[in-house]
């Protein structure tokens, strides 16, 4: 029962979705309020009804109910609790009716917390939502429905895969799904503004907090994802520039550019043209993202069974939104007016740079992806990118975004003055590059590499620690903008710096190891005690028994498994992992070997600087989070309800900022902007 | 400078920055391209002599020879075969009579020397190169006994 119940609340689902897409877009358009007014409670009526075939879907896994095939598919009566939950989205159907969830509570948040919007745009806006999930519940419906029974009814399911029988797994693709998705609110609220043509700095205020909360979404499933590979595949690599994690980075880079773009538009009305180009392009390649991984073209842990029809369904509704989108922005384009001017040397300079340096490193990406598709694609024959283009072609044009991030924050608005950031800014570079120099020297060996890494992660560190302390010793509220880009730029400066020591520092080792032998790295000595078999609740493994001594001193004991699983007959390598902030010691067990004395193959990994990674991304994440709920986003969008008042008071504030950053040279973003949300207020007040 | 002076600067900098890093990133494509031989190609002769690439095909049954150092198994499309040599640990996946990815050289002999052999992530998930070459020696097979018995 529980199946079709899901089914019948999923084609309901549809239907409510085709109004909320259709009537509030045409009510918008013939200005009919009571059509516009359906948007809001339809966006609801589609999440709780989502919700509920989600939640059929999860009960069916949860009472194991085999009959429906997907279940029976990837799961297992002996599977963990948790583990049948995120097996759900273990597999092509169930990650679709993830990412259709997402998309619905996604929906329902921007209906909940944009009441101080006129309706003409969070109609539009949530027609265009509702028009996405028309389309991807349209894909699971025709092309991969979760709720299929299998008859005669598996006595037992296949289990899920062991690769992703892992707490990484439970909550990666939530995180990763939720930025993915949360990329068609900017996308809504850009086409929405495109139809209007109205593209003023009030539309990117309303898009700047859902972009930064679905960029740290991002941000946290790509690490994840990164944290998963390190630790579960047992290769102690943490990025591969697999097709499919570059799917996932191409998004990033260019939603970090839409975030820097955003800012240009709301506090100098400049760039609109661009910005819209960009969440277009945002939300374009994480459709391509899905496509790329679900279609079956590529060879990962991601693709499932292949099945042509989905691709091609894919493929088609990405020609739509591509399609269509850009057609609307070559029309409205033209109508888009110019910002104010902007010097030579200026904060927007240092913001287009930023935008086209990594529009650039996402064209690479792009290319080294889907060129061996396209090859393959017109029968000329099979090839692969080797990781060596990306290395070659990434590290450099991260250069220059490093290097430029710093004056960009110093940097005046419109106009800023060379010699006084040169002034301002000297001790800082001078510390960083003497650092850089010096400190590889007491970890190991000095290289170029290392030191163009550290010098450039402590100058990003340093830059953005010295501008933070700047603003604390002046008077006057902090917004948590400027602790959000703060925080983000530190974190990034911990991944630059964890990823250079890494990559610089680590030892791989793989080795033969018999009972009894020692193997030593730096300072740390391994000894293999004794392997022994152990049973988990779906399989057996055998488990090595590694005493690690540093200087002498037993410290620990990891313990290695090669596991395998009862269902599925299918072997897995779990490595032990010591971490402490600076380094992490890497043991996977590899096979028995032949001969006399029982031998085994081992990796043993010294990884300096690995936990730097995952706390730069979770610092990142914060600073994200931190910008987002900034009070000014909250209170300074009630100055819509009165339009013409509300642009005209952008404009006083726009000048009061201009007067502003003239007297006050280094000055955040959001002290500029703190006169908007006063007046804004005293407007609201008036207006309510 | 008047505006339109700093507008010709600013956009003739951006073309240049462009240019510069497409030439870049072309040259370093261009270098790292890695293409994929099925067995009988190799055979033929038609893979570079001293070039990366990618082999893909069936491990054969019998074939795995663990070494102290070495391990050498042999790829095959059921048409021709090719024998690899790798040092390093092999991918949990890796199974006689299952379908494989190695990449590597070739040297003069005709040994192939690999430096990455590509785990597959499911037991019965086939990597789509192994597959193809497979299919494509079966088609050559089949065109052969039909000219054979015409």
């Amino acid at each position: 029962m529980i199946a079709e119940l899901g089914q019948y609340i999923l084609i309901l689902a549809l239907l409510v979705a085709l109004v909320q897409c259709v009537l509030p877009m045409v009510g918008s358009l013939t200005k009919q309020h009571a059509w516009q007014y359906l948007a809001r409670p339809t966006a609801w009526l589609q999440c709780a009804l989502i919700v509920t075939a989600f939640g059929c879907l999860l009960t069916g896994f949860l009472t194991d109910d085999f009959s429906i095939a997907y279940v029976a598919e990837h799961s297992n009566h002996l599977l963990p609790k948790p583990y049948k939950v995120a097996a759900v989205w273990g597999g092509h159907e169930g990650s679709l009716m993830l990412w259709v969830l997402m998309l619905s509570i996604w929906t329902s948040l921007v209906a909940y917390f944009s009441k101080s919007l006129p309706i003409g745009v969070i109609s539009r806006v949530l027609s265009v939502m509702g028009f996405i999930s028309v389309g991807f519940i349209l894909f699971i419906l025709f092309t991969s429905n979760p709720f299929l029974r299998e008859l005669p009814v598996p006595p037992e399911g296949r289990d899920l895969n062991p690769l992703l029988q892992d707490p990484g797994l439970v909550i990666h693709p939530p995180m990763l799904y939720m930025g993915y998705v949360g990329m068609s609110v900017c996308f809504a609220f850009a086409i929405a503004a495109l139809i209007t043509g109205r593209l003023d700095s009030a539309w990117s205020r309303w898009s700047r907090p859902w972009t930064v909360i679905a960029w740290s979404f991002l941000t946290l499933g790509i690490g994840l994802g990164s944290w998963w590979a390190y630790y579960e595949l047992g290769w102690g690599g943490w990025w591969f520039w697999d097709p499919v994690e570059n799917a996932s980075l191409m998004p990033w880079l260019v939603s970090t550019a839409l975030i820097h773009s955003l800012m240009v538009t709301e506090k100098r009305g400049g760039f609109k043209a661009w910005t819209v180009l960009l969440a277009i392009a945002a939300f374009s390649l994480s459709l391509l993202g899905t496509f790329l991984v679900r279609s079956g073209v590529l060879t990962s842990v991601h693709a499932f069974a292949s099945d042509p029809t989905r691709g091609i369904f894919v493929l088609c509704f990405l020609a739509i939104v591509v399609g269509a989108s850009l057609t609307l922005f070559a029309w409205r384009a033209p109508t888009v007016t110019l910002g104010g001017t902007m010097g030579l040397l200026s904060r927007e300079t240092f913001l287009l740079l930023n935008s086209v340096l990594l529009s650039v490193a996402t064209a690479a990406v792009l290319l080294g992806t889907l060129y061996p598709l396209v090859i393959d694609a017109l029968n000329l024959g099979k090839l692969s990118v080797g990781p060596p283009y990306f290395n070659v072609v990434f590290a450099p044009l991260m250069i220059p975004v490093l290097f430029l991030l710093i004056p960009g924050t110093v940097a005046k608005w419109r106009s800023a003055n060379l010699q006084d950031m040169v002034m301002h800014l000297r001790w800082t570079a001078l510390v960083s590059v003497v650092l850089g120099a010096l400190l590889p020297l007491f970890i190991g060996e000095w290289s170029f590499g290392v030191f163009l890494g550290w010098t450039l992660g402590l100058w990003v560190g340093l830059g953005t620690l010295q501008h933070m302390f700047e603003r604390i010793l002046k008077p006057g509220r902090i917004g948590g903008s400027f602790w959000g880009m703060h925080c983000a730029h530190l974190g990034l400066a911990i991944v630059v710096m964890g990823v250079t020591g890494v990559k610089s520092f680590e030892v791989e080792r793989d080795v033969k190891m018999a009972i009894g032998d020692e193997v030593t790295i730096k300072p740390y000595v391994f000894r293999l005690n004794e392997i022994n078999e152990v049973k988990g609740p779906n399989y057996t493994a055998s488990q090595a028994q590694i005493e690690v001594f540093n200087s002498g001193e037993s410290t620990e004991i990891l313990r290695p498994e090669k596991r395998h699983y009862l269902s599925s007959a299918m072997p897995m390598t779990e490595a032990a992992i010591s971490s402490n902030l600076w380094r992490d010691l890497y043991v996977s067990l590899g096979d028995p070997l032949p001969g006399s004395d029982q031998q085994w193959s081992m990796r043993i990994y010294y990884k300096p600087f690995v936990p730097w990674l995952w706390v730069g991304v979770l610092v990142m994440v914060l600073g994200g989070l931190l910008a987002a709920l900034d009070r000014r986003y909250r209170r300074g969008s009630s100055q819509t309800p009165l339009q013409t008042a509300g642009q005209a008071l952008t404009t006083v504030s726009q000048a009061q900022d201009l007067g502003h950053s003239q007297n006050n040279q280094l000055v955040g973003e959001n002290q500029n902007h703190r006169p908007t949300g006063g007046n804004s207020d005293i407007l609201h007040g008036t207006h309510s | 400078m008047t505006p339109r002076q700093k507008r010709f600067w600013f956009i003739t900098c951006g073309i240049v920055v462009l240019c510069i890093a497409a030439a870049f990133v072309l040259n370093a494509f261009q270098s790292n391209l890695v293409f994929f031989f099925s067995p009988s190609q190799v055979f033929k002769g038609e893979a570079p002599k001293n070039r990366l690439f990618r082999i893909g095909g069936m491990v054969k049954e019998g074939s795995l020879k663990k070494g102290s150092d070495e391990i050498e198994f042999v790829v095959t499309d059921f048409s021709s075969e090719v024998s690899v040599h790798y040092t390093g640990l092999l991918p949990d996946l890796f199974k006689e009579g299952k379908g494989v990815v190695a990449q590597g050289r070739i040297n003069e002999q005709g040994q192939f020397t690999a430096t990455e052999v590509l785990a597959k992530h499911d037991e019965n998930y086939m990597p789509p190169e192994a597959k193809s070459a497979m299919d494509k020696a079966a088609i050559e097979r089949a065109a052969k006994t039909v000219k054979q018995n015409p």
